[in-house]
């Protein structure tokens, strides 16, 4: 019997339909993107250790298991945090003391901004705050970014999310109150 | 496998005076030798040579270059670049450690590692030298092997343009006005034959007038896809010490890169296969497969070296803290970033 590393260590195998150079024709270029509708999962393959250290996900298939806006931390770093969120509809309107990115990983979603003059956000607060309405200020602009685009979610603005049909963005930020941490459920555990 | 504690078996010598960090010598393939402290360098046709007291070490040329470009545009990176399982650097951030079989079983367990430190600015002048004077013309150790012509044979000229590129870290998010530029083809970054099928449409920005620099997005995807190296990340966006570190990666890593913190990796397109291995003794740790859209945290304990059958696109998140260093290394923080 032919054993494969999948039957042996319980993971993804590591050969897959994924062609192995660059073009799947001679001469045809062909960059491989995921979605949320079509994705396939890489793994640990372990020798002497435990995956869990190495806190293996997707952001597609945690995506596709959120709710919307659910801002679901794939990776950690101390404070620092990367969020896989399923952008679908609108969002809560949010704002941080601090800087925030996002890149777009499927889908198309607008963010629209606003300067606000009726809240302040407590000194040291970290992470996204949601708001629990959209704030009075000035409006700031809009952007319609798609796969592939990162965005400034600017330190002090407040910005909402709204997106026409599903789609997946990765949060550069600080760990906060809208952070959902679900590793035991998210990532390879053996 | 314990190995002895480094203080009782290590080999230190002392800085050398800084003006007898370079010997310009040229041997008969039209190569300089180099000197720093007790290491000397010299290259042949075939061949890097590091001399230290006592021994030599002798790494294929190809692979040296790359290797040491990659030490020198990342101004030594975080933690430890092995260029082989034999020779390599630590970062102490203002000095550097360079050694031959620190990370090596076999050479610790018989006491014959060899270790000097430097200043950072010293050693890096040295590898500059060095890879400007053994890179010949038609030779970019940044280039994958599909798109750059050999490294082998006599003297022929120089590339000092290639070697000359330093790695491009933005302040805040790269486009802004004022911030690391986008990559674009008036600019001499044209689409990488790879990512011919990238599209390099823009972001659709509204702003109000005064918010043009907030209301701000770039097409990243496409910044890749115009990127003229390989392995070499550079800073895109920054949200205090947490750095997204963008790059595209094809055929092997040159170096093995030892952490002393976490890192992180993204697959944003196609496939890298990491080989992770202890970070002293190089024993075997895993494979990790990393497909798109996958993370995985790279352990504060581990060396690792990765393969990209295609060129591919990879963010890498770092934690620019100076202090991780320290805490991981006396214990205070795990290896490891989540416990579950």
């Amino acid at each position: 019997m032919r054993a494969s590393f999948s039957h042996v260590f319980n993971v993804p195998a590591l050969v897959t339909e994924v062609p192995m150079r660059g073009c799947s024709k001679k001469g045809v270029v062909e960059t491989k993107f995921g979605s949320l509708m079509n994705f396939t999962k890489g793994g640990v393959q372990s020798i002497s250790v435990n995956p869990k250290h190495y806190v293996f996900s997707n952001v597609f298939e945690v995506a596709s298991q959120s709710k919307p806006y659910e801002r679901v931390a794939v990776g950690r770093n101390l404070n620092y945090v990367l969020e896989a969120v399923r952008s679908e509809g609108t969002s809560p309107w949010y704002a941080a003391n601090h800087d925030e990115a996002a890149i777009v990983m499927d889908g198309e979603v607008e963010v629209h901004l606003i300067q606000p003059d009726d809240f302040l956000l407590p000194v040291g607060k970290e992470g996204a705050v949601a708001l629990a309405r959209e704030p009075k200020g000035q409006r700031m602009g809009w952007m319609k970014i798609h796969r592939g685009h990162m965005a400034l979610l600017p330190k002090g603005a407040a910005y909402q999310f709204h997106g026409a049909a599903p789609g997946v963005l990765l949060i550069q930020s600080i760990k906060g109150e809208c952070t959902v941490e679900k590793w035991a459920k998210i990532c390879q555990t053996r | 496998m314990s190995l002895a504690p480094l203080t009782q078996v290590r080999n230190k010598a002392v800085n050398p005076p800084a003006n007898k960090l370079v010997s310009k010598l040229v041997n008969k393939q039209g190569y300089q030798s180099f000197q720093i402290g007790q290491f000397k360098f010299e290259r042949d046709e075939y061949f890097a040579h590091i001399l230290y007291p006592g021994n030599r070490h002798i790494v294929p040329i190809e692979a040296f270059l790359r290797a040491l470009m990659r030490d020198i545009a990342w101004g030594f990176f975080y933690g430890t670049v092995n260029f082989d399982r034999v020779f390599g650097t630590i970062n102490h951030y203002g000095t550097v450690e360079m050694f031959v079989g620190l990370n090596n079983t076999a050479y610790r367990s018989v006491h014959k590692e060899y270790v000097e430190t430097f200043s950072s600015k010293d050693l890096k002048r040295v590898f500059e030298a060095v890879i400007e004077d053994w890179t010949n013309a038609e030779f970019d150790p940044f280039g994958a092997p599909a798109e750059t012509g050999n490294a082998y044979g006599l003297k022929q000229g120089d590339n000092l343009k290639a070697v000359q590129r330093q790695r491009l870290s933005a302040k805040r998010m790269v486009g802004l006005p004022g911030d690391l530029k986008m990559r674009t083809e008036e600019d001499g970054f044209p689409v990488n034959r790879a990512f011919a099928d990238v599209p390099q449409d823009k972001p659709e920005l509204h702003p109000a007038p005064g918010f043009e620099g907030q209301v701000y997005a770039v097409n990243l995807f496409a910044h890749l896809s115009r990127s003229d190296v390989t392995w070499n990340p550079s800073v895109v966006s920054v949200v205090r010490d947490s750095l997204l570190c963008a790059t595209t990666e094809e055929f092997v890593l040159p170096v093995i890169h030892g952490n002393d913190r976490v890192e992180w990796l993204v697959q944003f397109s196609d496939e890298i296969i990491w080989d992770v291995e202890d970070k002293i003794t190089g024993m075997p740790a895993c494979k990790v497969i990393m497909k798109p859209g996958d993370v995985a945290a790279m352990p504060a304990d581990i060396r690792h070296c990765g393969y990209s059958p295609k060129r591919s696109m990879l963010l890498m998140w770092e934690n620019n803290d100076g202090t991780l260093p320290h805490r991981h290394a006396s214990g205070e923080l795990a290896p490891y970033p989540v416990e579950f």
